[in-house]
């Protein structure tokens, strides 16, 4: 799991350009939208097409995007539940 | 009264020039995507969303940076403050990173970050978003910079009291270069500079006061 | 000094002509489709797509000169022609002018194989290219500036025409449905998986459609009664988002307050509003918002999309060309797919043909980057 979030934390800096961003910067429970990193619409795209990209895991219903992408942790935790490849 | 055009950013080759003063630079051995980061983070400007913006907004995003550095905040009337651009290439680099997410049938991952950024006139936006511009929104495509246009249309929006000031320029890039000239013009009750009034001619001397 | 709309032509996926389009669009008739294409992208979707035969006909007959061109360009070339052809205009004179419209123009070229020059993907080069081949001495001038490109083009016609320089302006425009286009808006996750619905409760997203359309603008000193002016145009940015537009619809506000000033309205005058009516959630909201906050409520209104899909740089032209046949014939017509309301604020909303005098409407446009446009109606 631990190594899945460290994973994450870099795929998600280079999918969304957060150039100034670090993966130590990112705590795994703080929320991603909103007052934590403060990402936006667009990014919430982007994290359905990383995680169909990278993880093979196509989102159904984008309404459920808000539970998912809440927090590192709870994306990874969606992964290790769906993952196919 | 002609509008005047209150200060003037040019970027290419490189350089940053702020009223014609080069005021950034890097060697020419540094690659034209890294020296527009470079020239941004060197305005100790902190926006996060630069770096998520492609490279056509980047270059928009930082001429207008640099150049409202040289506004007097004091005078800036968001609401009637129009955004005029133009450029030869629309977003054709960006285009073609489009392009290549959606090439094959087998990786076929369209990125709507990309794909938001495929339209010229996002950098408009971007820059509206910044300093809350609300004005009058125009993007053209042309081969080269046009002052007749520029200064017909916008000297025009003033005519018609539908803006009080306007940022405006080109905004240009391809796979080997990039070309940013924009500037600021209002219309003020004091004609202060003689040399800088929104004119074909007088346009057309500031874009090529920085020609070497 | 008065600009008037002296003939147009829409080609769609509801035919070749006005008069075609027009009655399609009086009977709620819908050109979106299931498209089951892999070229253009992976699975079936929907869109309203120009009959390909219909084209290839007409421009075996059009094509004097023989040349090669690109689909896009084949219909630019045909919408003017037939436009023209309605009037006695010289469009080789230098006293007339093209403006082109569009968001991506030849962006097909970027995946085919075609003999055709790749330095046509290029907007200005499309422009140029249009010009040559009717002769014509001055630039085309090319607005490119998302889904208000249509409505933008058309307020800087008139604003052309103001100064002493021409006599006409030929205002043309057109968008392919393309993969480049389809998949964008797939991974917005912005398609309706059914046609789509403007300003309706159960309204999901929106449906993409191509067209070309031409408009010819005309200056002149001495208006005739049932002549339908350019009376007043604005744009605005939100200055909020670059993809959704601002709640409180700031910019559509200041558009549409701008517009009207210029043309000397008040809100009370405005006879009927087509509106950009998208059918996404955000866009209906947004304009139902920015109508009820200029007080245009009582004003009935109706958006094409649900017939023609959103032909994004081609939309402000062939809406606003309906738009004056529906001012012609004081007819407003009905907005295909919309059956129950369901917007932030109260609309009247049309679902059959209504009949009223039409002497002055609005027509409006929103776009990505936040962009705004409105152009005033009147009728002499």
């Amino acid at each position: 799991m631990e190594a899945l979030i460290e994973k994450l934390k870099e795929q998600i800096i280079k999918q969304l350009n957060l150039e100034d961003i670090t993966p130590a910067d990112i705590n795994e429970e703080d929320s991603l939208f909103g007052e934590g990193l403060g990402l936006d619409s667009i990014d919430a795209l982007e994290l359905i097409v990383l995680l169909e990209k990278e993880y093979g895991i196509r989102i159904e219903n984008p309404k459920d995007g808000q539970k998912i992408f809440f927090s590192i942790k709870t994306m990874a935790e969606f992964i290790q539940e769906h993952q196919k490849k | 009264m002609t509008p005047q055009i209150t200060a003037f950013c040019h970027i290419k080759k490189n350089q940053v020039f702020l009223n014609g003063k080069s005021i950034f630079s890097a060697g020419s051995e540094v690659d034209m995507r890294e020296f527009v980061k470079a020239a941004f983070r060197n305005t100790g400007t902190k926006y996060t969303k630069f770096f998520k913006m492609d490279d056509y907004s980047k270059l928009g995003f930082l001429a207008a940076e640099v150049l409202m550095k040289a506004v007097d905040v004091s005078t800036i009337e968001a609401k009637s403050t129009g955004i005029v651009l133009s450029n030869n290439h629309s977003t054709h680099t960006t285009d073609q990173l489009f392009q290549d997410s959606i090439q094959s049938d087998e990786a076929f991952f369209p990125s709507p970050s990309v794909f938001v950024y495929t339209l010229p006139n996002i950098m408009a936006g971007e820059i509206a978003i910044r300093y809350h511009f609300t004005g009058e929104n125009a993007f053209f495509v042309s081969s080269a910079f046009d002052p007749d246009w520029h200064t017909f249309y916008i000297n025009q929006l003033f005519e018609s009291k539908k803006i009080s000031a306007c940022l405006s320029g080109w905004v240009e890039m391809d796979d080997q270069h990039l070309e940013a000239f924009v500037y600021y013009v209002e219309k003020r009750n004091d004609q202060q500079n003689e040399l800088m009034q929104h004119t074909v001619e007088e346009l057309n001397n500031l874009y090529k006061i920085n020609d070497k | 000094m008065a600009v008037r709309f002296v003939s147009s032509n829409i080609i769609s996926s509801l035919g070749f002509s006005n008069e075609e389009n027009f009655q399609n669009l009086l009977h709620a008739k819908v050109g979106i489709q299931t498209i089951d294409d892999p070229l253009l992208y992976p699975a079936p979707f929907l869109a309203a797509c120009i009959n390909p035969s219909g084209l290839d006909e007409r421009w075996k007959d059009t094509n004097q000169k023989k040349v090669a061109t690109t689909r896009l360009e084949k219909l630019l070339i045909l919408s003017i022609t037939e436009a023209l052809s309605k009037t006695k205009i010289n469009i080789s004179s230098s006293r007339t002018a093209i403006l082109l419209s569009t968001t991506k123009g030849n962006i097909d070229l970027l995946n085919t194989i075609e003999s055709i020059d790749p330095e046509r993907l290029l907007l200005w080069k499309l422009g140029e290219f249009i010009g040559h081949y009717f002769v014509n001495p001055n630039p085309v001038r090319v607005v490119t500036n998302a889904c208000i490109s249509g409505v933008l083009a058309i307020n800087t016609a008139a604003m052309m025409l103001k100064g002493k320089r021409f006599d006409h302006i030929i205002v043309v425009g057109g968008d392919l449905v393309t993969r480049f286009v389809v998949s964008g808006f797939m991974s917005f996750l912005s398609l309706s998986e059914t046609p789509c619905k403007p300003f309706d409760r159960d309204r999901d997203g929106l449906s993409l459609g191509e067209a070309a359309g031409t408009l010819i603008l005309e200056k002149t000193s001495f208006p005739e009664k049932g002549d339908i002016l350019f009376a007043g145009g604005a744009t605005a940015n939100d200055a909020n988002h670059i993809s959704g537009p601002s709640r409180t619809a700031e910019g559509s506000v200041i558009a549409i307050q701008n517009a009207m000033s210029e043309a000397g309205f008040a809100a009370k005058e405005i006879d009927h509003i087509n509106a950009h009516g998208t059918a996404t959630r955000y866009n209906d909201d947004m304009e139902s918002i920015a109508i009820q906050r200029l007080g245009l409520s009582e004003s009935p209104v109706n958006s094409y999309k649900g017939s023609w899909g959103h032909t994004l740089g081609a939309a402000g032209i062939i809406e606003t060309a309906t738009l004056i046949e529906s001012m012609k014939t004081d007819t407003i017509l009905p907005t295909a797919g919309f059956h129950t309301p369901g917007t932030t604020e109260k609309l009247i909303v049309t679902k059959e043909p209504l009949s009223k005098p039409l002497n002055t409407c609005l027509k409006l446009a929103s776009g990505f980057g936040g962009c705004n446009a409105a152009l005033v109606l009147n009728k002499k």
